[in-house]
């Protein structure tokens, strides 16, 4: 493959993670985080950019083209270039880095949003299943991940303590988040007083659903530095899906993010800091694995989306923290994941180093 | 530069009111296959898959990439779920062309689908949103005060849209892919059909069709892989403006003008009317022929009715700029596969592959899509020549 043009990360921005953001609408959510990344790069709005990617889901809101709202955020007057995929948005940047290396842009914003407290969302995810044979079962995400849980357990591949270990030190590290939703010292012993919601799952080992937004600009490495702004490189992206059959997949193993992590390059350098799109914690477990992580990098150290998880921003939301670990100095090398699909079947992982 | 990207693989499957005799599985398949035969091609040679449709709440399935992929032939490789509302098609077809372009992939294959028979679209497009203004009245109603705000400022006679409604249908019917199938049909018929939305009688909008439209996009140097002859994209363009705003031009919406001129800038395109050979245009009610013929550049202002009236986009009246010769959204609906069929359309025309509604010796042609309030775009422009 011929030389890419590099990207950079210049901006990123995410709201706190809640609960329930109350009468807020998609554009009060879009708004603050826009307003916050044009600022970081002395821009006015989208306007001052090329493109315009947004990740969402129309089943969160129960609306039909709920990204349409979204626009209102942007300033589109005159028109702009404008594009949106029904996933995460750490996809939308996937799609804005295939705008700026076929020369349609220069400069990419990106968010992602949802009001996901609308509705039950294990129960409304069991509807992305397959429609003729799953579907009907109603079988929610929590007891989908809870079979998942088991079945690593029962291979010996994870423990129950060692998935209250995964919690405990999540929200340890949540502690310096300001955005978090759940932190705190809390010891292992605790956590397994709990009972189980669904078995092996206890409430702690499922991620908090929170309501927000978060954006990010990129932008070409030339253009970084006409802007004089702090940034990180994606030196490497790449995604892959596997099959929706869970009976013919090893939901003890992640194929996808191993492929994914060879593209990307994950192997090619030190990995300081990862941060894991696992929304139970089991799946930080077998994510770990499947990246071939060791002892000397630091998981999550935002608290992940153990300490909020924002739908449908939240792989945007693991790149953004890397980047700013990036740019702060603290770090020169990481790698964020993110992904989609009941059991981790989607799986999207980047690699980001400093310039 | 954007690297060079050609289609060199387009496959349909029939568009009907109901495909019962496949799940939606079966549909996006049905149209994946058909388009990796006509490229000579297997699932192998494909290196990623761009799925796009109209809301998840069509069929009542959230994300069904996630579902679909073990029919495209996907595990192992990167999938993308586009949806842009009623653009969506032609959108889809442009991220997946610019996989290529990007130098990022060599080879692609694009689906798009509806299969509007699983669920209810009026339904989906009707549920109340706290603090938003309740329109139970689906795109027709929204639509329909913007045509009579055309009429009214064109000073167009009023059989302009039942002109539209049976020349696409005549064209639809040379095309076997079409959902209506109306050889025989006539102003008269058009004339006294229920009126839906007034000015739009119940032939002067697009049916609901169960659908699906795929196509292989390649880099330059896997075309001669294929065996037919391809469609080079010449040039790609998107935009986007809000729903509402002070201002704003709703009969010929800004969003749409400026990606015309992007597009036809990037295709060597100055006089739309003379350079183009044909266009598959998104036209799901009659009027929007020549309203969009003005906002595309094709008439000037005012006067795109006098397009139509003529005969000159009509294939059977031997008209220069034919428009629509597949039969058009009019013709077969499958909303999120609907503006993919037009850039496949524009495709299959500068291939010299669209059987009885080929337009002879068509060398460029512009696939164009819209959606929402009439304020999503996206267009391609394709061609015989490489560029």
């Amino acid at each position: 493959m011929t030389a890419m043009k590099e990207i950079a990360v210049v901006a990123f921005s995410q709201s706190d993670c809640l609960a329930r953001a109350g009468a807020a609408n998609e554009v009060e959510l879009i708004m603050p985080q826009l307003r916050a990344v044009f600022g970081q790069v002395g821009l006015n709005n989208a306007q001052d950019v090329d493109f315009v990617c947004s990740g969402s889901c129309d089943y969160l809101q129960g609306a039909a083209f709920a990204f349409v709202a979204g626009v209102d955020a942007l300033g589109a007057v005159p028109p702009i270039k404008e594009s949106h995929v029904e996933m995460d948005a750490a996809w939308a940047l996937y799609e804005s880095i295939l705008k700026i290396r076929m020369d349609q842009a220069e400069s990419a914003l990106i968010y992602g949003f949802a009001k996901a407290s609308a509705g039950e969302l294990p129960t409304v995810l069991s509807q992305q299943l397959d429609p003729y044979y799953l579907a009907p079962l109603w079988v929610d995400s929590v007891s989908l991940a809870a079979m998942q849980a088991r079945l690593l357990i029962e291979k010996g591949l994870a423990t129950e303590q060692a998935m209250a270990g995964v919690v405990a030190r999540a929200r340890k590290h949540a502690m310096v988040n300001p955005h978090a939703q759940v932190s705190g010292e809390v010891s292992i012993e605790t956590l397994l007083a709990a009972d189980t919601v669904v078995s092996p799952l206890r409430e702690s080992d499922c991620a908090p659903v929170a309501d927000g937004a978060a954006a990010m600009i990129i932008c070409t490495v030339d253009k970084a530095r006409e802007w004089g702004v702090p940034y990180a490189v994606i030196s490497g992206i790449d995604h892959r899906i596997e099959t929706h059959n869970l009976g013919m997949r090893d939901l003890t193993d992640s194929p996808s993010t191993r492929q994914a992590a060879a593209g990307a390059g994950v192997g090619r350098g030190a990995v300081e800091v990862a941060e894991l799109c696992a929304p139970f914690s089991h799946q930080e477990i077998i994510l770990t694995r499947a990246l071939g992580l060791g002892d000397d990098t630091v998981i999550n150290p935002s608290g992940g989306v153990m300490a909020g998880n924002l739908m449908m921003a939240s792989g945007l939301a693991r790149i953004g923290e890397v980047f700013r670990r990036i740019v702060s100095g603290d770090i020169s090398r990481g790698v964020a994941h993110a992904t989609s699909g009941p059991c981790l079947q989607h799986n999207l992982v980047a690699v980001l180093e400093s310039a | 530069m954007a690297k060079l990207a050609a289609v060199v693989g387009i496959g349909q499957t029939h568009y009907k009111t109901r495909r019962g005799d496949v799940s939606i599985a079966g549909l996006v398949r049905e149209a994946a296959v058909n388009a990796l035969e006509d490229a000579g091609l297997g699932w192998d040679d494909i290196e990623a898959v761009i799925i796009g449709k109209a809301p998840d709440m069509f069929e009542g399935v959230i994300m069904p990439e996630i579902y679909l992929t073990d029919a495209l032939g996907c595990n192992g490789k990167p999938m993308l779920r586009v949806h842009t509302a009623g653009s969506v098609g032609g959108s889809t077809a442009l991220v997946a062309a610019s996989h290529v372009q990007s130098g990022m992939f060599k080879r692609v294959l694009t689906v798009t689908f509806e299969k509007q028979s699983e669920s209810n679209a009026m339904w989906a497009l009707s549920t109340p949103q706290p603090f938003s203004v309740h329109l139970n009245a689906g795109a027709g109603g929204y639509f329909a005060p913007i045509i009579r705000e055309y009429m009214r400022r064109s000073g167009a006679p009023y059989d302009v849209g039942i002109k539209v409604a049976v020349k696409d249908r005549l064209h639809g019917a040379r095309n076997p892919l079409a959902h209506l199938q109306l050889p025989e049909i006539t102003m008269k018929e058009v004339e006294d059909s229920m009126m839906l939305w007034d000015p739009i009688r119940f032939l002067e909008a697009c049916p609901s069709s169960d659908g699906a439209c795929a196509m292989v996009i390649c880099s330059e140097d896997l075309v001669a892989e294929s065996p037919k002859p391809p469609a080079w994209i010449r040039g790609v363009a998107m935009r986007s403006e809000p729903t509402m705003y002070a201002g704003r031009e709703e009969v010929s919406p800004q969003a749409g003008r400026d990606c015309a001129a992007d597009v036809y800038r990037q295709a060597g395109i100055t006089d739309p009317r003379r350079d183009l050979d044909c266009a598959e245009v998104y036209v799901p009610f009659s009027w929007y022929e020549p309203m969009w013929l003005e906002n595309l550049g094709f008439a000037p202002e005012g006067e795109g009715w006098k397009l139509t009236m003529s005969g000159a986009t009509s294939l059977d009246e031997g008209g220069d700029i034919p428009w629509n010769c597949s039969g058009g959204v009019l013709s077969s609906n499958p909303i999120g596969a609907s503006g993919m069929i037009r850039f496949a359309e524009a495709a299959r025309q500068v291939r010299g592959d669209a059987g009885a509604h080929q337009v002879e010796g068509a060398r460029l042609a512009l696939g164009h899509a819209y959606g929402g309030g009439a304020q999503f775009f996206a267009m391609w422009v394709v061609g015989a020549d490489k560029p």
